[in-house]
């Protein structure tokens, strides 16, 4: 993944500072709370939502079971279409297939269409190693691109920023990228996004090459699909001699007919839109028409880890809507930035894990980030079950286990750190395989509960820095069920 | 081993433990849901697609056949236009009451060329009403994707009811996937500013739908 994440420390050290940045809680809660109702009115708007969810979930389902199949079958299609394919197996892989293709044009800039799987492999980074500048053309990207900072959300990468900082942004980083903000910009969002059109359009009206992700990639037929609202997907799709789209295996739909059930889901799941401004596909190339050369690299890069995990694979259906992290209260609070990954959120927590592997100490913390209420499950238009794939991680980083890392089995050890909770898990299992151990047990406990203390000394400190002890009755249960004849002789 | 035989390599070993399934994909995703969302005539689809465009700030227009070519002049005048840019195989009719100069949809304009052009003219291929949708596939009446994207101003033509159809699954129907497809549903926008929708990014800024029929 991009290198601006490496070294991340744990969820909860980087949420702690997030949760007492004021102007960060406020700008989250505004825009969370704000896409949420809209996306409750444009799903109501659909009476088969339900029916839907279940057919993009099948779809997905079908596609990663026979997974080699299809990409196969993408392979020939795109290729007959005129396109050229690329395998590649991991990050490293992918930044220079890239950048020998941008090489081989003799360019030394691209522009950008907004994508996941580009910002997962850090390939401007890569080809800025190159002497290649990637200008980011997605206005949340461009604000984020210009403030040198990180991603915080899936959709809107600078969901962080409000008007005034971006204001800011754009009057104080434009003029070193090109074309300087207009004097005297201020801060109402149609003026920001006139002085993005003004200072991205030179460098569509310029660009040779383009590189994107998608959103679909289609197997029968070889069309790709890239949804989008402002138009820079359509400038860096069309304008281009080279295209170049980096795309991650699990994007591919057997048919063209499946496409009628995300193109209904995803834009009401996202934007909560009935269809998103514009959505473009293509099939390899179009004589006069768009680019001459089409490169598709298809990327691996922890997929098929993910894919080899029964209860994980899940987690590749995603269409990356971030519906999950507008919901998610954990998200709201805690920011984009916590979660050390260019896919925050629920599904990040779920996803990056899993791409990654749990070795380091973010990915270790992230199926933690979540207090399992089962929102995002709720809302996600793939009903990808988070809160099951979270509590399965958890028992992987705790317990070890076997696992797929970069296509090899591997045992996972058990993490360390766990040891008083699995010291505490023991001492249950003796006692309750104990009945009277239990019941001598419990009773003391009744009977001292005076002098029990409010919060856990040692290693138990950690759990009550959250949460209060929880009382221990007067009676143990057993005890007074015993007493009131299971509850008949209350009173007494 | 090539990096292509690695990855499909490892795609067989991660579904090892799944049960071999030669279900025909027809048969083995259930469709329960619907065709189209509601019962409506055609003259209330071609309503519902007006509403629809109007909703997401396109500028819709209606007339017939005869007065097409009077309201195609009207906006290109009210908008100051000078010049529009004219794909090939358009309906030379549509043009017939406006002096403003043509440009020719060709392979040799440059980028910078097409921006220079103040209006753009196409008819479209289909047009979905529940969504408020313009699809176009370069047809010769549409021209190459590039120039409904560069002019700031769109005008495109549908015939209704024959090109408007009620949802996406029947617009994927009468579609061809071998052809470029641009779906427009309002003029660019962005969310990208505290998820708030402001029209008008980098694709034209005025979009304007003419319903002919």
């Amino acid at each position: 993944m991009s290198g601006t994440f490496v070294g991340m420390p744990a969820f909860p050290e980087a949420a702690r500072e997030a949760v007492h940045d004021q102007t960060l809680r406020g700008n989250l809660r505004h825009a969370t709370h704000t896409i949420r109702a809209k996306r409750r009115t444009a799903v109501a708007e659909v009476s088969d939502w339900a029916e839907l969810r279940e057919a993009g979930k099948r779809i997905k389902d079908h596609t990663l079971r026979h997974l080699d199949r299809y990409l196969v079958q993408l392979e020939e299609s795109v290729t007959a279409a005129g396109g050229t394919v690329h395998w590649a197996a991991d990050a490293g892989e992918a930044n220079r297939i890239v950048t020998r293709l941008v090489k081989e044009t003799g360019e030394s800039e691209v522009v950008k269409v907004k994508s996941m799987a580009t910002q997962e492999i850090g390939l401007n980074e890569a080809l800025e190693e190159e002497g290649i500048r990637a200008y980011e053309t997605d206005l949340a990207e461009l604000i984020v691109q210009l403030g040198k900072d990180r991603p915080s959300h899936i959709l809107v990468p600078a969901i962080h920023r409000n008007r005034g900082e971006i204001r800011e942004i754009f009057a104080r980083e434009m003029s070193e990228w090109g074309r300087p903000a207009p004097e005297g910009l201020t801060d109402t969002p149609a003026e920001l996004a006139e002085a993005a059109r003004l200072h991205l359009r030179e460098k569509f009206l310029r660009a040779k090459v383009g590189v994107s992700g998608a959103n679909f990639m289609v197997a029968e037929t070889g069309t790709l699909v890239v949804v989008e609202s402002e138009g820079n997907g359509r400038m860096c799709l069309t304008l281009p001699e080279t295209l170049i789209s980096v795309v991650g295996i699990e994007k591919i739909v057997p048919t063209w007919r499946d496409l009628e059930v995300f193109l209904q889901t995803l834009p009401r799941s996202s934007t909560a839109e009935r269809m998103n401004p514009y959505t473009s596909t293509w099939t390899g190339t179009t004589d006069e028409d768009g680019p001459r050369n089409f490169h598709l690299v298809l990327l691996d890069n922890g997929r098929t880890d993910t894919l080899a995990d029964e209860v994980g694979r899940q987690a590749l259906r995603c269409i990356r809507c971030s519906a999950c992290l507008n919901v998610c209260p954990v998200y709201e609070r805690a920011g984009g930035h916590a979660y050390g990954s260019v896919y925050p959120g629920p599904i990040g927590a779920i996803l990056s894990p899993q791409l990654r592997g749990t070795a380091s100490e973010i990915d270790a913390s992230l199926p933690y980030a979540s207090s399992l209420c089962g929102a995002c499950y709720e809302v996600c238009p793939v009903a990808i079950d988070i809160p099951e794939v979270l509590v399965h991680l958890r028992e992987r980083v705790v317990q070890g286990g076997q696992v797929t890392r970069e296509g090899n089995k591997v045992v996972l050890r058990p993490a360390k750190g766990h040891a008083a909770e699995r010291a505490a898990m023991r001492a249950a299992r003796w006692a309750f395989t104990r009945p009277g151990a239990l019941r001598t047990g419990q009773r003391l406990a009744s009977r001292t509960r005076r002098f029990h203390p409010r919060t856990l000394p040692g290693p138990g400190r950690a759990w009550t820095g959250t949460r209060d002890l929880p009382p221990v009755p007067a009676e143990p249960f057993r005890d007074w069920w015993h007493r009131t004849h299971g509850g008949k002789d209350e009173t007494k | 081993m090539s990096s292509r035989e690695r990855v499909l390599g490892r795609v067989r070993r991660a579904l090892a433990d799944v049960p071999r399934d030669d279900t025909p994909y027809e048969r083995a995703v259930a469709r329960d849901y619907l065709g189209e969302h509601g019962e409506r005539t055609v003259e209330q689809t071609v309503d519902l697609l007006a509403e629809n465009l109007a909703d997401y700030r396109a500028i819709v227009h209606r007339t017939d056949a005869g007065g097409l070519a009077g309201v195609v002049a009207g906006l290109l005048r009210e908008r100051g236009s000078s010049s529009v840019l004219v794909p090939p195989g358009l309906d030379e009719g549509w043009l017939a009451a406006t002096g403003v100069t043509r440009v020719a949809d060709r392979a040799e304009s440059t980028p910078h060329e097409l921006d220079r052009v103040d209006s753009v003219i196409t008819a479209c291929a289909v047009a979905i009403a529940e969504t408020g949708t313009l699809v176009l596939d370069g047809s010769p009446d549409q021209g190459r994707r590039r120039i409904t994207l560069v002019p700031d101003h769109h005008i495109c033509v549908v015939r209704v009811p024959d090109q408007v159809v009620s949802s996406v699954p029947q617009a994927l129907e009468r579609l061809d996937p071998a052809r470029p497809l641009t779906w427009i549903s309002g003029p660019s926008a962005t969310s990208d500013i505290e998820l708030d929708r402001v029209e008008g990014v980098h694709g034209p800024r005025t979009l304007e739908v003419v319903l002919v029929g």
